[in-house]
């Protein structure tokens, strides 16, 4: 098994975990128990090279239409949820750029969406979880029941037990349809300012910026719910990517003339089209592992979160480096607390882009960057992760120890050993 | 709305066919060994759609009662039964030991022989229903990396033949599923290549084959052709393979 950005060099051992009483077998070597495996970095692979693939642990234990609750296994997808809640009315309250995720994955990276201004990140609509240690004891945890448990293992990483269960609230839901509105920005003054008002008016809001631009123009994107009650069932992709190509098809000149495609042929404001929600959540779920785009390669992604004027100097030196990317996404994250110790959300603005991995010239930029977020008191995103310096992640995330005491000894993970362990 | 019995029904193939019956709202019958297993299961299903769902204990070895496994989930009657249980050990570490293949066969025909024996009667009598009986391409030709499994699924097969032929007349349906290599944990040690297959698809070929009646379908169909090949290779060559 492979990292979603195709790492590590050699793929590593995977062991699949079907049922809960599989486990007691699972021990004998440090592990990690991983789910999808979406994430880009290092994080979703184990310090020992053998990870526990929880992904057969897929079954819904109860959901409760009246009051949305849905307790569930480690590895259901999201996708696999929303096909059941959402004819019920009910639905995810935060939801990542892609269907595939498990809840455990979501839970140990607390990931956000598009609202994080009103909604916070994934952690908050958690109620409860079950994690299993490798000594046995069996850990039921809240925000009111052993909390330290809880918090902990919110953007815990995995690092903290396997978890196994978790109780989830979902939101109500009046259909499967949003409509959304399209904006086009010319230049970063305009994103500010379109990101403040939206976020007071619209529950979704997200922007794709053009890099390689040197105004960094961009298109606003803002979507809300509707009341329809068509049925508007989660696509399979249209189209999948077959095999790695041995070149990747991705370079300077092809993004440029992506980019400035995608640019104009957006529709201008006043035409706001209603989609299926699949459609406004998931957009790069419609090319089934766009990941081998990249080539052999593979690429990298850098997500930060730095205060709001920082954006322009780090989107100053990636257009100096040339290496630019067609997925650059920009978002205003609200103030809302997520309860995880290691949660990355923080008030200011994320930036995410992909790099084509060109070794060295890579690690050069990413350094660049790692300087700006690092003085403005930014942070990275573990999930996206693989170079991060463990001084900055130290910094970014002080309650990295309380995370390493309660942290499971036959549990880590390879950006674990990287970024706690470089002292 | 079908009452439906899976017998193995925490294996990877019975689950994915759960689901699918869940969606359609059926009432289902779940049998296996592990009941903690079944009970997570059932919850699932319960979830996914199913109407009643129900679990009961269930061991492929000598000592189970089959016959009266059969009078208790009976009960109203049943429209389809699917059996999907099985084991597949290593041929290796089985075949020269008397009492590991005894229990693979035991596992693998006599008990689903032993099943649709104490079930046939009563879909005769009910004069309608579907079984539907999972063997495999394994048991189209013996082959040194596989005969053990694979003599028992011909068994099945085999015997499948005979209880379609026999219950033709009084309107019940012998269905045999051969699938080819899918990815499940009894397959977990396998390098996977082209022709592996996911359970779900091979769950909804199931379905698709209730829907039209079929007799054996092989999943995904591309097996038939290579099964035929691998049939009509003359044994004094096909004995000099190591396939």
């Amino acid at each position: 098994m492979r990292s979603w950005g195709g790492l590590p060099e050699h793929p590593q051992r995977s062991r699949s975990l079907n049922w809960r009483d599989e486990l007691a077998e699972c021990w004998d070597e440090p592990t990690l128990a991983v789910g999808a495996g979406r994430s880009y970095g290092d994080c979703g692979l184990a310090a020992s090279g053998e990870v526990l693939c929880t992904t057969g642990m897929n079954r819904m234990l109860q959901f409760d239409q009246n009051s949305g609750v849905l307790r569930c296994e480690a590895g259901v997808s999201l996708g696999d949820i929303l096909r059941h809640t959402v004819p019920a009315g009910w639905i995810l309250p935060v939801l990542p750029g892609t269907q595939y995720v498990t809840v455990a994955g979501a839970i140990a990276n607390d990931v956000h969406g598009k609202n994080h201004h009103g909604f916070g990140t994934f952690g908050r609509h958690v109620k409860s979880l079950l994690l299993q240690r490798s000594d046995r004891e069996l850990i039921e945890c809240s925000a009111g029941n052993r909390s330290e448990w809880f918090s902990a293992s919110i953007a815990g990483l995995g690092l903290t037990g396997v978890i196994l269960q978790a109780e989830l609230q979902l939101k109500p839901v009046a259909g499967a349809w949003l409509q959304c509105d399209t904006v086009r920005f010319r230049e970063l003054a305009e994103f500010f300012a379109l990101s403040e008002e939206s976020d007071q008016n619209y529950e979704y809001t997200v922007a794709w910026i053009d890099c390689l631009h040197a105004r960094s123009r961009g298109i606003f994107s803002r979507a809300w719910h509707i009341e329809d009650a068509r049925p508007a069932p989660l696509r399979e992709p249209r189209f999948r990517v077959p095999f790695t190509p041995p070149l990747s098809p991705v370079n300077r000149f092809t993004l440029r003339a992506f980019n400035s495609l995608y640019y104009h042929r957006q529709r201008l404001r006043g035409h706001p089209d209603t989609i299926p929600l699949g459609d406004w959540f998931f957009p790069l779920d419609s090319i089934g592992s766009w990941n081998r785009l990249y080539g052999s390669r593979g690429f990298r992604q850098y997500q930060c979160v730095v205060p709001a004027p920082v954006v322009r100097d780090l989107l100053a030196i990636i257009r100096r480096s040339a290496q630019g990317s067609f997925l650059a996404v920009l978002k205003t994250f609200g103030d809302l607390q997520s309860p995880g110790l290691m949660s990355f959300p923080r008030p200011g603005v994320t930036l995410a882009l992909d790099f084509p991995w060109r070794g060295s010239a890579t690690l050069e930029l990413f350094a660049q960057l790692d300087a700006v977020v690092g003085s403005n008191d930014g942070a990275i995103y573990p999930a996206k992760d693989a170079h991060m310096q463990g001084a900055d992640f130290r910094r970014a995330y002080p309650a990295w120890e309380t995370v390493e005491r309660l942290r499971d000894p036959r549990l880590k993970s390879l950006l674990w050993q990287r970024v706690t362990e470089d002292s | 709305m079908a009452r439906i019995l899976i017998v193995g029904a925490t294996s990877a193939i019975a689950i994915a066919s759960a689901r699918l019956f869940a969606a359609r709202g059926d009432d289902l019958v779940l049998a296996a060994r592990n009941e903690e297993r079944l009970g997570s299961l059932a919850a699932d299903l319960r979830v996914r759609g199913a109407g009643a769902v129900d679990t009961v204990s269930f061991m492929a070895q000598p000592q189970q009662d089959y016959q009266g496994f059969a009078g208790r989930v009976w009960d109203q009657g049943l429209d389809c039964l699917l059996l999907a249980h099985g084991s597949l050990r290593s041929q290796d570490r089985c075949q020269d030991d008397v009492t590991a293949s005894r229990r693979e066969f035991e596992v693998n025909a006599l008990s689903t022989i032993c099943l649709l024996a104490a079930f046939a009667g009563r879909f005769a009598e009910q004069g309608a229903g579907n079984m539907v009986v999972i063997s495999s391409v394994a048991g189209d030709r013996g082959r040194q990396s596989n005969y053990l499994y694979g003599s028992a699924k011909a068994a099945v097969s085999t015997y499948c033949q005979g209880l379609r032929n026999r219950m033709h007349s009084s309107g019940v349906r012998v269905i045999t599923i051969k699938p080819g290599f899918v990815d499940t944990p009894m397959t977990a040690g396998f390098e996977k290549g082209l022709l592996w297959t996911q359970p779900e698809q091979i769950a909804s070929g199931i379905l698709r084959a209730l829907e039209r009646g079929s007799d054996v379908v092989y999943l995904p169909w591309f097996w038939r052709y290579i099964m035929l090949v691998i049939r009509l290779i003359p044994e004094r060559w096909f004995k000099r393979l190591s396939l």
